[in-house]
């Protein structure tokens, strides 16, 4: 049996096509409408909800709590003031992404750790000599992801919190109405946002209070596939879709590094020992086999490959999943993992993983596409990520 | 008095007028587009006309802006943003309701309560509609042809139609001419039993035009909302972020980025002519700019007998453009709302308030309201379509509030006894009135009514007899024929003088192919 978020009695009502899907275990929303469409435009125009609770969430406290994270993670730990909250990747013993997630500092000694993956054996593997208690927290803590440019407008009058200070990837612990909450400055959609975490029993509560006022905002209740467009906007990457956890890896090539995913901003250069240091540090002297980078499909080149057949260019309603060849001069150099139109840049995008050299911004690359059943080829450009990453989302 | 020297002048910031600018910037040339209204946009304007409420005061959805041109110009980084409007409700006369969902199973089944064999031959109906659209399609992107010409651009154009309507073959070209030819009643007489679907579908073939349901040439105007729907594989069907004045804004935005000069509250007087060719503009304040190529976005009768001397022009050209029919035909009313408007037929705030309401109960309720404007007078129980943009972008309207936009028709341009401001407050309230009829809760809810007549969408925008498409989209000033024969090819008989407006090929809708068309003509012929 899949469970339930505490979410559950509020949002299964509204799921009108019954348009489930797995997360961690749990039931969740693909779309609350038949389609993504209203649900994306929230995100981009108004505000939208998402349930994020299936993520894993892990309590790390004690003495020895930012030791224990700094050994595991790439980020350096001691830049990480009370009230930050950092986005890292953490990797085995020969530099290849595990898993990616946020450190949450609650307070001198407490950390929360997001996964995409249970982490628990991992964390209890590196805690080994620290004093440093873990604890699952994943059941306890609901959390719920409000995204969108007037995200800010709705949550202002419910809160005390000065959200204004409130910059980005910082936290604040507050109430909204009175009900305890933690407000974070993060997301996963690349838009101005907040999560708002709150013990599970106060869950329903808490998102009969956002909804209650939220209408005026055009507050939306979102689920994946619009979470799914927006993240491939903002050059996100997901676990099991762009690449796998190295634990699960069967095969090398199976695995990327940090610097394979373009996440090496996230490895410290000069903390002291941590998970696949020496392999990191000799990956980082020269330019990575791999790399990850966005790829805008051509669309005179994609709709001339329809006219050949007398139809209009079929676009994904959805963002695609499925991993599909990158060639170039005739060769393949790589593949795109996941890809969408988007409906407001009005471009094809794709993320893709390519060889070396062929990862330059501006390198001009084909990208299989499937027309009337036959395999064919379509012009893409390579460009930089994120494809989009407007100033709200910081300011 | 100040001066300048341009490559080339557009006058009028209409979308079109900035489409053209943009092109002509993007190609390097020094341009200078000028606009009368302190608002770019013509009749694509947002306007704060009530404190903290905003409003798409003329056009109000955008569903044909060319897609080349979003691309081209690179729209979406100056702020153009079309989020879904994705349902139409018509109330009936007998409280129920007809639906139109975007998903297409739902739909069916709404159809299916009221006509299970119009439920199956929509899905027919739409495969027919797809192939007329794509029929069509490539001709918007055709500078048109003229057939009684034996110019080798006309010829070769008139090669690629002929070749394009073989393509066809028998069944689809036959089915396009009927398409042309006959009025959308008989049109969907063919295909559907149930009447309001008839008239809610109808409905958007008589939009801009003088002619009711039943007037034969109608069914072609029917076929301008397929093409959206075509193109909604790109999906640019909708609604702006910020209003229809948003579009223009990005455009003009593009423009700017590319190095044009865009001014407002500048109006073009007249056209500079020496020695039979263009040469620059007057402003109104006396200004005069110089530039060897001038544009007009305006309408055809401003383009040829008001912006020039009639004398410059050909005596044949200019009792054409006196034949070319304008005869505004529809009103607008603009509502700030204290709340959100009960339907009789579907209570409370449901998802139908994100779409489009069209109070088009029956054929012979349109046709009636038709009647009333074949005589000269507005019409008592209108045709109306209506959106409340907030519901889809609240920042349209401050939080719990609302703006309501009003489509209406008919209201004749040349109503008897002429538009006074007692006929235009009478012709609100028959608005008002003909919605509490299906929304009884409307009128208690108003905070500010603006109501525009054809002559208030003329003395605003300048468009002549207030038609919104610069011209009727009747078959005889289409393609080669708009706005005059031998006068398609956004040239005019002034060299160096253009017109890039609506009332050219292919013209009407916040579409931007005729300002797209016009800037290629120009380059190919000032190259």
């Amino acid at each position: 049996m899949l469970k339930t978020t505490p979410f559950h009695s509020r949002t299964a009502p509204l799921v009108r096509a019954q348009t489930w899907r797995r997360w961690a275990g749990y039931h969740v929303a693909s779309a609350y409408d038949p389609h993504p469409d209203r649900e994306y435009a929230a995100v981009r125009n108004a505000a939208a909800l998402f349930d994020v609770s299936p993520l894993y969430k892990y309590l790390v406290a004690g003495r020895d709590a930012a030791r224990l994270l700094d050994r595991m993670v790439t980020r350096d730990l001691s830049r990480c003031r009370v009230g930050q909250v950092l986005y890292t990747t953490w990797c085995d013993a020969r530099g290849k992404i595990i898993d990616d997630g946020t450190i949450s500092r609650l307070d001198e000694r407490s950390y929360r750790l997001t996964s995409a993956e249970p982490n628990l054996r991992w964390l209890a593997m590196n805690a080994v000599g620290l004093e440093a208690t873990v604890e699952d927290v994943s059941e306890r803590v609901a959390a719920l992801a409000l995204q969108g440019p007037l995200s800010g407008e709705l949550l202002r009058p419910l809160t005390p919190a000065d959200l204004d200070g409130l910059r980005y990837f910082r936290l604040v612990h507050t109430t909204i109405r009175d009900l305890p909450v933690t407000i974070s400055r993060t997301g996963y959609t690349g838009d101005l946002g907040y999560e708002l975490w709150v013990d599970a029993a106060r869950a329903v509560a808490l998102w009969d209070t956002l909804t209650a006022t939220g209408t005026g905002y055009g507050l939306t209740p979102a689920g994946i596939w619009a979470l799914d467009l927006a993240r491939i906007e903002a050059g996100l990457v997901m676990l099991d879709v762009d690449y796998h956890s190295a634990h699960r890896a069967l095969i090398e090539d199976q695995k990327s590094s940090p610097y394979e995913l373009n996440l090496g901003w996230t490895v410290s250069r000069d903390k002291g020992p941590f998970n696949g240091r020496r392999a990191l540090r000799a990956e980082a002297t020269g330019l990575p086999a791999w790399g990850f980078a966005g790829l805008e499909i051509d669309w005179d080149s994609f709709e001339s490959l329809h006219r050949e057949h007398r139809l209009p260019p079929q676009l994904p309603g959805i963002a695609w999943r499925s991993s599909t060849p990158v060639y170039r001069d005739g060769r393949q150099v790589g593949y795109a993992t996941s890809g969408c139109w988007s409906p407001l840049l009005k471009r094809y995008l794709a993320l893709a993983h390519l060889r070396m050299p062929h990862y330059q911004p501006g390198t001009e690359v084909r990208m299989e596409v499937t027309v009337e059943h036959r395999r064919k080829q379509a012009n893409a450009r390579v460009v930089r990520l994120p494809f989009f990453d407007p100033p709200r989302k910081r300011a | 008095m100040k001066h300048g020297r341009y490559d080339a002048i557009v006058i009028g910031g209409g979308h079109n007028g900035l489409v053209a600018a943009a092109y002509l910037a993007r190609a390097g040339r020094r341009t200078l587009l000028l606009e009368k209204r302190p608002v770019l946009g013509g009749a694509a304007v947002t306007e704060e006309i009530f404190p903290g409420f905003k409003f798409s005061v003329f056009s109000y959805v955008v569903s044909l802006l060319r897609p080349e041109i979003v691309r081209e110009l690179d729209l979406p980084s100056h702020g153009l943003q079309i989020l879904p409007l994705e349902s139409t409700v018509t109330p009936l006369e007998n409280g129920d309701y007809l639906a139109s969902w975007a998903d297409p199973d739902e739909t069916r089944r709404e159809l299916c309560r009221h006509s299970p064999r119009d439920a199956e031959a929509s899905v027919v109906f739409g495969r027919l509609m797809h192939h007329m659209a794509m029929a069509v399609k490539p001709i918007l992107s055709m500078v048109p042809p003229d057939p009684a010409s034996l110019a080798p651009s006309d010829l070769r154009g008139l090669l690629r139609l002929g070749s394009h309507f073989r393509s066809l073959g028998a069944e689809r070209f036959h089915a396009l001419y009927k398409l042309m030819t006959m009025s959308s009643a008989d049109y969907l007489d063919e295909w559907f039993e149930f009447d309001p679907l008839k008239a809610t579908r109808s409905a958007s073939g008589i939009i801009g035009t003088f002619l009711g349901p039943r007037s034969p040439g109608s069914a072609y105007v029917l076929l301008h909302h397929y093409m959206g729907e075509i193109d909604g594989a790109f999906r640019a069907w909708g609604f702006q972020k910020g209003g229809t004045g948003a579009i223009s804004n990005s455009i003009a935005g593009a423009a700017r980025a590319f190095g044009a000069e865009v001014r407002t509250e500048a109006e073009v007087a007249r056209v500079l002519v020496r020695n039979g060719r263009a040469a620059g503009v007057a402003l109104a304040g006396g200004e005069e700019y110089t530039a060897p190529i001038v544009i007009s976005g305006l309408d055809p009768r401003r383009t040829f007998t008001q912006l020039v001397e009639p004398a410059e022009m050909p005596e044949d050209v200019v009792a054409g453009i006196r034949r070319y029919k304008f005869r505004g035909s529809s009103g607008k009313v603009n509502l700030a709302l204290d709340g959100l408007p009960d339907l009789t037929c579907l209570p409370g705030a449901g998802p139908h308030l994100r779409g489009a309401i069209s109070i088009s109960p029956s054929l012979d309720y349109l046709e009636r309201a038709y009647d009333d404007a074949k005589y000269g007078e507005f019409s008592r129980h209108p045709y109306m379509d209506i959106v409340i943009p907030s519901m889809i972008d609240p920042g349209m309207a401050p939080p719990g509030k609302h703006v309501m936009s009003i489509f209406v028709q008919y209201a004749p341009y040349a109503i008897n006894g002429g538009w006074t401001d007692a006929k235009r407050e009478a012709f609100g309230d028959a608005v008002v009135d003909t919605l509490a009829r299906y929304a009884p809760n409307i009128k208690s809810l108003i905070l500010h009514r603006q109501v525009l007549t054809p002559a208030d969408i003329e003395r605003i925008t300048g468009l002549t007899e207030g038609n919104i498409f610069q011209g009727e989209l009747a078959l005889h000033q289409l393609f080669f024929l708009r706005p005059v024969p031998r006068w398609a090819r956004y040239r005019t008989p002034i060299r160096g003088y253009w017109q890039c407006g609506a009332g050219t090929h292919p013209g009407g809708g916040i579409m931007g192919a005729s300002g797209l068309l016009a800037a290629r003509e120009i380059l190919a012929a000032h190259a």
